[in-house]
């Protein structure tokens, strides 16, 4: 008997492949054969194609391609075009923005200005595949809720890499690309910005992170709990609510005295979501600009405790007289 | 069962086969760089505030073997000849007798040449000699080691330091850094080397600057990167400066075998109020190893021989590791220099010695 209740699909229902709803404007055709994958189906839907790229979704990827081959072939120079050690490094590899001393002018290509030109293609890229995103929402006669939530990520990454450093004057407070050094960068801004867990917004957004991910486990783990008795079936829903979302709500009210509904369980989690990247944002943009120290507004503010000094009186060593320097 | 039950079954286990190569993979290289249980945590600051140190028993028990103070040979008296008066080209132990000379030379060698014995420095057919760059160098480590105990109390405390600290039975101490010019780049119109962006062993194998060294412990470039307000003021240090300080803690940190915590209150780094009496003892630490570094070592720049130089041709120096070894305290706080007083201070030349 068929059963939804695993976390692979363990049927695969297979029909003709779907070409999907007719294109309104004949400007661009879809793409590709359609075909199926059995691996495909186990996490997902088993029918691959056709796809529509679109013009923006071309330039897309041709301006993302760019800036990856920016990135990836300055790394690979950094090791003196050495396979073996582009491979071993990998992790480890940077593609660093311009020195402070460089302020917002544009630096020769070796000392930044690589990461100036990836950097403007990266965001294109992300950008264009935005207007398609919306574009292709859209078209289908479906709001345009992703556009949106994809929308709060950029921005986040417009903040990191463009708006705040034109805020503080240089391309030298933007994140450098590597896997291992923008993490080093992240903890490198909180130590130069004085702890950022003080930074409201820095809480705010780890808030709906984890609230985000608390969200997603409480709504995937209810539907799947309740697939048994159809719960995840479109079609059948529609028509008739059924046993399978009573349940699932009865669960949560017995639990916890309130539950959200099929509707608003959307709505909830697509504002936790999108809401991580959006205060996430307004916190990078205030640090360094509004706020140096967030340790030091916290204790103005009185968010930062004060703890006995068990170790009596320590003193900067510089201030005294005589000191070495 | 179906021909499709197959496939799907072939395809689970090719999916399961994978996941559980990378799984052991990604799990050995982990399981790799654990620490073996258990772990004892050292409260050292107010309850509450996580200010612990950590420690593992296997891991201590192993540093405890590595650093031990060997014993040392019993004190003769101050009494009889001068070394200067007997011996020639005596020029910074003069003062000592004879008897207390001979001692030191014999101890000198069980610390740092103990394979190689007296003919590592000198020339045994005439120990007055001077050719040898390895007894031009001892003699400026002397003066290095006594002018450490003298006038660096602030760091070394009345524990001080001799040979054996930093040298453990080597020639070369095993702990010694070089200008790092960075590996082989394409250069051209590729990025040059930022200073960071690979693994590097100074700075826990991050991508963080591969030589923090030289600026901070050769040169005095500012380490203090935060802000000591709370809004933006005059203060401009970057974000790239910090990276440079973070990868000097982090090779402290790494060289003491301490967490950040050891010295800092992590929530308010910079502020000196909240930290523990450890972060003064590595201030003056700091200002110690440049002096080191730049009146002891840097002026031997010339005698060591190509072999000894690193690869932009510079001399080699010394950081927190050199004496430190992993060990909050080199070898673990035990004293001999009690009885060395003639490397606690310079040795007046004509005196009955410091004894």
């Amino acid at each position: 008997m068929a059963q939804y209740q695993n976390i692979f699909t363990k049927v695969q229902v297979r029909g003709p492949a779907y070409a999907g709803t007719p294109m309104p404007s004949p400007a661009w055709k879809r793409s590709g054969e359609p075909f199926f994958n059995h691996l495909f189906g186990i996490l997902g839907d088993a029918q691959v194609g056709p796809v529509y790229l679109g013009f923006t979704g071309l330039l897309s990827v041709v301006f993302g391609f760019i800036a990856f081959e920016i990135i990836g072939l300055n790394m690979w120079a950094s090791v003196n075009w050495n396979p073996v050690q582009f491979v071993r490094q990998l992790p480890w590899l940077a593609l660093e923005p311009p020195a402070p001393s460089y302020g917002l002018h544009f630096p020769p290509l070796a000392e930044g200005g690589w990461w100036l030109v990836a950097g403007f293609f990266l965001t294109l890229s992300v950008l264009l595949w935005w207007v398609r995103i919306y574009r292709r929402a859209i078209t289908l006669g479906m709001g345009t809720h992703t556009a949106w939530a994809f929308a709060a990520a950029i921005w986040l990454y417009i903040v990191l890499g463009f708006i705040r450093p034109l805020l503080m004057g240089s391309w030298a407070e933007a994140v450098p690309f590597g896997i291992f050094p923008h993490l080093d960068w992240v903890a490198a801004f909180s130590l130069r910005y004085g702890n950022l867990f003080y930074n409201p917004f820095h809480m705010l957004s780890i808030v709906f992170l984890y609230g985000s991910t608390l969200l997603f486990a409480m709504h995937a783990a209810t539907v799947l709990a309740t697939s048994r008795f159809g719960a995840e079936r479109e079609l059948e829903q529609i028509a008739d609510r059924g046993t399978a979302f009573e349940r699932g709500a009865l669960f949560w009210r017995w639990t916890m005295g309130f539950n959200a509904t099929a509707e608003s369980i959307h709505r909830w989690a697509w504002w936790f979501a999108v809401l991580c990247p959006l205060t996430g944002g307004i916190g990078i943009l205030l640090t360094g600009t509004v706020v140096d120290n967030w340790y030091l507004w916290g204790v103005k503010h009185g968010i930062a405790p004060s703890y006995p000094h068990v170790w009596g009186t320590v003193i900067d060593p510089a201030t005294l007289p005589g000191a070495p320097k | 069962m179906s021909e499709g039950n197959y496939i799907l079954k072939g395809g689970l286990y090719a999916v399961a086969l994978i996941g559980v190569t990378a799984g052991t993979l990604f799990g050995l290289s982990m399981v790799s760089r654990m620490n073996r249980p258990p772990i004892i945590s050292v409260q050292r600051g107010y309850r509450g505030t996580g200010l612990d140190q950590l420690y593992t028993p296997a891991a201590l028990a192993a540093l405890q073997a590595a650093n031990k103070m060997p014993g040392v040979l019993p004190e003769p008296g101050p009494n009889g000849p001068k070394a200067g008066a007997v011996y020639k080209n005596v020029r910074v132990l003069g003062g000592l007798s004879v008897g207390q000379f001979t001692r030191l030379m014999v101890t000198f060698t069980g610390w740092v040449a103990p394979k190689q014995g007296c003919a590592y420095c000198h020339n045994v057919a005439n120990m007055a000699d001077d050719t040898n760059y390895t007894k031009r160098v001892a003699r400026r480590m002397i003066q290095m080691t006594q002018n450490i105990n003298a006038n660096w109390q602030q760091h070394v405390a009345l524990t001080g330091v001799t040979c054996y600290t930093c040298h453990r039975g080597n020639p070369v101490p095993q702990y010694i850094w070089f200008h790092d010019p960075g590996g082989p780049a394409a250069g051209g119109y590729s990025e040059s080397h930022m200073g960071m962006g690979h693994p590097t062993g100074a700075a826990g194998d991050s991508s963080l600057p591969y030589d923090p060294f030289s600026p901070f412990l050769e040169a005095a470039y500012n380490i203090r990167v935060q802000s000591e307000q709370a809004l933006p003021g005059a203060d401009n240090h970057s974000i790239k400066e910090t990276e440079w300080t973070y990868s000097l803690m982090m090779n402290m940190s790494q060289s003491l075998g301490v967490n950040c915590d050891y010295c800092h209150n992590t929530r308010d780094l910079g502020v000196w109020s909240d930290s523990s009496p450890a972060r003064v003892t590595a201030w003056y630490g700091i200002r110690m190893v440049r002096d080191i570094n730049t009146t002891y070592l840097d002026s031997l720049q010339d005698v060591f021989p190509p072999n000894r130089l690193g690869p932009t041709g510079d001399n080699p120096k010394a950081y927190c590791m050199t004496c430190h070894q992993g060990v909050y305290k080199p070898l673990f706080g035990v004293s001999v220099l009690k009885k060395f007083p003639e490397l606690a201070k310079p040795v007046p030349a004509t005196g009955t010695g410091p004894s």
